[in-house]
């Protein structure tokens, strides 16, 4: 077999065995809870009798073993049981709110994948220069901002009594824009005549945000003053659209944090490349710097980039936790912290797997295509 | 050769930054090169080589700069025209060809279409007509297979099959110069023939004119008609081939040159029925399935030092472990004086790992950074010996003066502060404060430049005499082992292949590799390689292991 | 805040990726000795006495570097003589609801009327306290494992690092929100539960979370110490494991060691932060951040920033820090280009 296939398998069969420690975790975590479901959710009324009898009917009375058993198969098929507090069957509550989270992850993950890779990219190839630092500053600024606080300024700037908000934050992104542009006109020497295109386009895409600001004080409409909501209501019945618009401020202060963390490592790996001696063989060979990124870094790019997205998209599904709670989004996460707080067990147990089994598959999926991109292993001895 | 000078170097200046300071690494060399010449270039490490040749592409790498002096290359100021230019020349005019292949080559692509970039992209050729000169350039260089060759990716091809691609790269646009920066450094001595012929028979064909920067004096005397000597940064001396080889002028060079002619102290034989201070009988050794040592037997006695010698993959450093007790063996014995040591160094007793002690190769992993000498020193003296306080310091003070290291000077010192050589001698020391009957000294010699690894081999050689040392002596270096082995043994794939007395190793007949491994060894002659290449075809033997 | 620097590089063993995460990369890195040895043909110099090497340092240092150190000064004095700066109590109710900045209450009232200055200073002490606690027991257990497990090598470092590999594999806040949960159960059933068992609980918690991070990056960094051929010579010398690892490895560990301290501080105090916001972490009445930010954040929604304000000293506080641990590893780096 094929060396990439056979290792693929290797994995993949790792990973399915990690998950079912992991789901042995959960349940057991949950098995340490004191007290009794049955009592629980029939409530301190209840006869003893009554106790008993729910109890068979939810099971209780088989061994701990069996239940995991039985757990787990109707986890694999869908079925998670039922809620504590609601009575309803978990797999409804979940299908609604996974689809719900998954939306949100993905609108983030397509807003921030190109912009990381792009920005990262352009500031390894400006290693040192202004624009390379500034972005560093940035970068670091924002991965250390807890959610909650990215969260509630952008619902301050963006929702709420600032319908200027945005055309502001665009202006000063303006700003930031300019002087990026400005900077690396100033750094031309070190980067060269080559790229004198990219600070150019900074600047002028500066320029025009900061022209906007004024525009959007003398016609507001043209210039696109609008205020987003700060709480999510998104229903199943809620048109693509204004979907869009009820979880652009969750998905962009994901966004915000995911972009900082998948530049920095972005950056780091192409800059790892960029050191090697084959690259350092090709500059010898007199050819171009845009031949030498183009034909001999970025296929060997491949592999650690892909990882990187794929770490950070792992990132994305606890990320989506906080962000949910804070636009009350209704999805997974959202439904966790709430049945944490009214310790609905088995919606919480339901919810840990479901995370748990998204960070692994993701995580296995990076592992895979790394190995699916390594050129040693594509075309084996 | 014509009169016509290609490249011309006047007094370049080159810093490099080191921390915040800009260093001088170039101090003003001037250098002249004529059309279809072989220049050599040597020196010892930092000696400034490797910048100087990048130099004459117009090319310093990062955290350098020319500070100084012209680059004239065919006519043309290399530090006054732009980077379009300079680049439009690199690959095209003036190639290079890297130390290690294997890091060289970008491992997404066939080495075919490395091979086409170049005439590609400086429109010398289109891309079928560049592939034909592949393979054609490939028969010419002796590859196996020249016609699927450049099929494969850079990781399915061998090391030195890899080091003649890329010489076969550096030659797609037929170039007016190339540099060859230590092409066979990294290769084993038997390989090493095979790149040499090929580099030679290359430039020769195509009227190339060469740099060939080396730190092996005798490679040089093959490949290069003319010689200069680099030491930090400036020029020593330069003469022809022949003349440097005869009559060199320069106090540093005829240093160099005299380095293989140090001969260790001449010693009597041992009684037969001598008791060996090591003794190893029959043994096995494998790391995991894979086997490693088969059968391995060898004595070595006091007072004398027994040369192991081999390629890599031999299983020399292997029998060392087994010997230290790091690999248990999965059969036969290490005896000590006679009595059979336990195969795990965790069930030696303190005295018997004191006994035996190790020098290592690469003296920057060998001590502590964070340690100063005199406690990388006094530990062991504190461990076996139990001195402590006064007594320590004595005793370390003892021991730097037999290493001839200043205690006064060097005592409160990190290894960070010390040279190559210092740092080595240092390990030495580490390994006598155990007052050790055997020192195993792998590969000791093989990191460090010629001058100082001579320094070290003569200390070696006199704490023998004084101290009673027996010494086994782990090198891949034929020359070393010439110059300080009482006996000889010579392993491959694991095995025993002749073992005796070293007078006896050198004089024919001999085991079909040992004479291989021999007549590799590159000597001061110019004609030795010459006469080596027409010896074998003559006689049939194989020109390399690789494809013995 | 993500911690995706120490993500399981492998759920399995990812032996041939060339890229691991940079500050991995760059931290391990800050141990390697080859890299010290420059020019072997040039002089040598005595090595400058480690005073003169730190006030170079600090003279160097970068504004953003500068910052980082001044501001944790500041947070550091603030939460040490929290008494001395707040005008009035933790937990004193002076006043209504929700009171705007006033003379007497600089930043207003929080939700029950106590002062917000006053608590947003007590706030510091407990919160960076929790988190240094924290991060100091998650240092001692995931260091030493990490420790033993490269020395030991062999089916200790095998077992070791499985059951770590299993433990990474569920994100860490929401593995925590489980463990919290059962924790604060069985804390609640206990007849009059003092509140610092939630916090203990909360400490334990995330240091046996954490600690599985740095257990990875010591691991990896006595990995690359213990193959060095000094560590073998002293092996075979027949030196005690405790000698090995505090004499030959620690010392050339501490440098990296130090930049990932800094590293896990940040990641515990947000994620700490994070858990308080939820509900899950510190409990009131005890001064928090991240609760406080909580408490008041039905603020947001008439467009008053005062949630802003304990957001904002956690993301102060954790920006310095990183920008002291950048210039570290950028210094180290820089050594060797």
């Amino acid at each position: 077999m094929h060396p990439i296939a056979s290792m693929a398998l290797k994995r993949l069969g790792l990973g399915l065995l990690t998950l079912l420690v992991v789901s042995i975790i959960i349940f057991s975590a949950v098995e340490m809870l004191p007290g009794d479901l049955a009592q629980e959710i029939l409530g301190q009324s209840a006869t003893p009798e009554t106790v008993a009898a729910f109890r068979k009917e939810l099971g209780l009375d088989k061994p701990p073993v069996e239940r995991y058993f039985d757990w787990l198969g109707g986890a694999v098929q869908g079925d998670f049981g039922k809620s504590l507090a609601s009575k309803r069957e978990i797999s409804d509550l979940m299908s609604t709110r996974l689809g719900n989270t998954l939306f949100l992850a993905s609108f983030a993950a397509i807003l921030a994948v190109p912009i990381s890779i792009v920005l990262g990219l352009l500031a390894a190839l400006y290693r040192n220069t202004w624009f390379d630092r500034m972005i560093n500053v940035l970068t670091l600024s924002s991965i250390s901002f807890p959610e909650f606080f990215v969260a509630y300024i952008l619902i301050l700037m963006l929702a709420v009594g600032y319908p200027f908000g945005l055309i502001w934050v665009l202006g000063l992104i303006g700003i930031w824009f300019l002087m990026e542009g400005i900077g690396s006109f100033r750094d031309g020497r070190k980067i060269g005549k080559t790229f004198p295109v990219v600070p150019a386009i900074f600047a002028l895409i500066g320029a025009a945000f900061i022209a906007n600001v004024f525009i959007g004080y003398w016609k507001p409409q043209l210039a696109g003053v609008t205020a987003f909501p700060s709480i999510s209501n998104i229903s199943p019945g809620t048109s693509f659209g204004e979907r869009l618009e009820r979880s652009f401020l969750p998905a962009l202060t994901l966004t915000l944090v995911v972009t900082a963390h998948m530049m920095r490592m972005t950056r780091a790996a192409i800059i790892n490349l960029l050191a090697s001696p084959y690259i350092e063989m090709a500059r010898l060979k007199g050819m171009s710097p845009m031949r030498v990124i183009v034909t001999h870094a970025l296929p060997n790019a491949l592999a650690p980039i892909i990882n990187v997205v794929a770490i950070n998209l792992a990132y994305l599904i606890t990320g989506v936790v906080v962000v949910e709670v804070v636009f009350v989004y209704p999805g997974v996460g959202q439904l966790m912290v709430d049945s944490v707080t009214k310790r609905d067990v088995t919606v919480v147990q339901a919810c840990c797997l479901i995370f748990a089994a998204t960070y692994i598959l993701l995580n296995l999926l990076a592992d895979i295509l790394a190995i699916a991109t390594n050129p040693r292993l594509l075309h084996p001895k | 050769m014509s009169d016509d000078i290609l490249l011309k170097m006047r007094g370049v200046k080159i810093d490099g930054k080191t921390g915040d300071d800009w260093l001088p690494i170039i101090k003003g060399i001037d250098l002249d090169l004529r059309r279809g010449e072989v220049l050599g270039l040597i020196g010892e490490s930092g000696a400034g080589k490797s910048t100087m040749g990048l130099a004459a592409m117009g090319y310093v790498r990062g955290g350098c700069r020319i500070s100084g002096g012209s680059i004239e290359f065919d006519g043309m100021e290399l530090t006054k025209a732009g980077e379009a230019k300079r680049r439009a020349l690199r690959g095209k005019r003036i190639a290079y060809v890297a130390q290690s292949a294997a890091a060289s080559f970008n491992p997404a692509h066939r080495l075919i279409d490395q091979y086409s970039e170049a005439p590609v992209q400086h429109s010398v050729m289109d891309k079928n007509a560049a592939q034909e000169d592949a393979t054609d350039l490939y028969r010419r260089l002796q590859l196996p297979n020249p016609d699927e060759i450049g099929f494969r990716y850079p990781h399915q091809v061998s090391g030195g099959q890899l080091q003649r691609a890329m010489t076969a790269m550096a030659m797609s646009c037929r170039p007016d110069l190339i540099i060859f920066d230590e092409p066979t450094t990294a290769l084993d001595v038997t390989t090493q023939i095979e790149v040499l012929a090929a580099i030679r028979n290359a430039v020769a064909q195509f009227g190339t004119a060469a740099i060939y920067i080396t730190h092996d004096l005798a490679v040089v005397a093959q490949m290069a008609d003319r010689i200069m000597v680099l030491r930090y940064g400036e020029l020593v001396e330069e003469a022809p081939t022949r003349t440097m080889l005869s009559a060199p002028t320069q106090d540093y060079t005829k240093s160099l040159w005299a380095v293989r002619s140090f001969k260790a102290t001449a010693k009597p034989k041992p009684a037969a029925d001598a008791v060996p201070v090591v003794s190893l009988r029959n043994v096995d050794a494998a790391y995991g399935p894979v086997p490693v040592l088969h059968g391995v037997s060898f004595d070595i006695h006091k007072g004398r030092t027994v040369a192991v010698v081999g390629e890599s993959g031999s299983g020399k450093s292997t029998a060392a472990r087994v010997i230290t007790g790091l690999l248990p063996p999965s059969s036969g014995e290490v005896l000590f004086n006679g009595q059979v040591l336990p195969p795990n160094f965790k069930r030696r007793s303190k005295d018997q790992l004191r006994q035996a002690q190790m020098i290592y190769q690469m003296a920057d992993t060998a001590l502590n950074p964070k340690q100063r000498i005199r406690d990388i020193i006094g530990r062991p003296v504190e461990f076996y010996l139990g001195l402590k306080g006064r007594a320590r310091d004595e005793r370390v003070r003892e021991l730097l003066d037999l290493i001839e290291m200043e205690p006064d000077t060097f005592a409160h010192r990190y290894p960070g502060e010390l040279s190559g050589g210092q740092k080595q001698r240092i390990g030495i020391a580490r390994a006598l404060a155990a007052d050790p009957e055997f020192i195993i000294c792998d590969e000791v010699t093989s990191a460090l430049d010629q001058l100082v690894a001579e320094g070290i081999l003569r200390l070696l050689d006199r704490l023998q005499g004084e101290l009673d040392l027996a010494y086994m002596f782990i090198t891949h270096d034929l020359a070393t082992v010439r110059t300080i082995a009482d006996e000889v043994v010579v392993m491959q794939h694991g095995k025993v292949v002749e073992q005796g007395p070293k007078v006896e190793m050198f004089t024919p007949p001999h085991h079909s590799y040992t004479d291989l491994l021999l007549s590799s060894v590159p000597e001061m002659d110019p004609d030795w390689l010459t006469n080596l290449l027409d010896e074998r075809i003559r006689e049939g033997k194989p020109l390399s292991t690789e494809d013995a | 805040m993500t911690d995706t620097t120490n993500e399981p590089t492998t759920i399995i063993h990812r032996s041939a990726n060339a890229h691991e995460a940079q500050e991995i990369d760059d931290i391990v890195a800050m141990a390697d000795p080859t890299a010290a040895s420059a020019d072997a043909a040039a002089p040598r110099v005595e090595q400058e006495s480690r005073w003169k090497t730190l006030s170079r340092a600090f003279r160097t240092a970068p504004l953003t570097a500068w910052f980082g150190m001044i501001t944790i000064a500041i947070y550091i004095i603030v939460a040490l003589f929290a008494p001395l700066f707040a005008p009035f109590g933790e937990r004193e109710i002076i006043g209504a609801q929700f009171e705007e900045p006033n003379a007497t209450y600089m930043l207003g009232t929080d939700n029950l009327g106590r002062d917000m200055l006053s608590r947003l200073i007590y706030a510091a002490r407990n919160t960076v306290g929790i988190a240094l606690l924290t991060t100091f027991i998650s240092f001692m257990l995931g260091g030493f494992l990490g420790m033993l497990a490269a020395t030991f090598g062999g089916w200790v470092d095998q077992i070791l690092s499985r059951i770590i590999d299993v433990l990474m594999s569920i994100p860490s806040l929401i593995f925590a929100l489980l463990a919290l949960t059962v924790a604060n159960t069985w804390i609640g059933r206990m007849d009059n539960p003092s509140p610092w068992l939630y916090t203990a609980a909360l400490i334990v918690i995330m240091a046996v979370l954490d600690s599985t991070r740095v257990f990875r990056l010591t691991r990896a960094v006595a990995m690359n110490i213990v193959v060095m051929d000094y560590v073998e010579a002293a092996r075979l010398r027949g030196e005690g494991l405790w000698y090995i690892i505090r004499r030959e490895i620690l010392p050339n560990a501490s440098a990296p060691l130090i930049a990932e301290f800094g590293l896990r501080f940040c990641f515990v105090f947000l994620t700490i932060s994070a858990l308080s916001f939820l509900g899950l972490g510190v409990q009131p009445p005890t001064a928090d951040w991240g609760s406080m930010v909580r408490d008041n954040a039905t603020l947001i929604s008439f467009g008053v920033a005062v949630p802003l304000y304990p957001a904002g000293a956690i993301a102060l506080l954790t920006v310095a820090v990183n920008f002291v641990v950048d210039w570290m590893l950028h210094r180290s780096s820089g050594l060797k280009d």
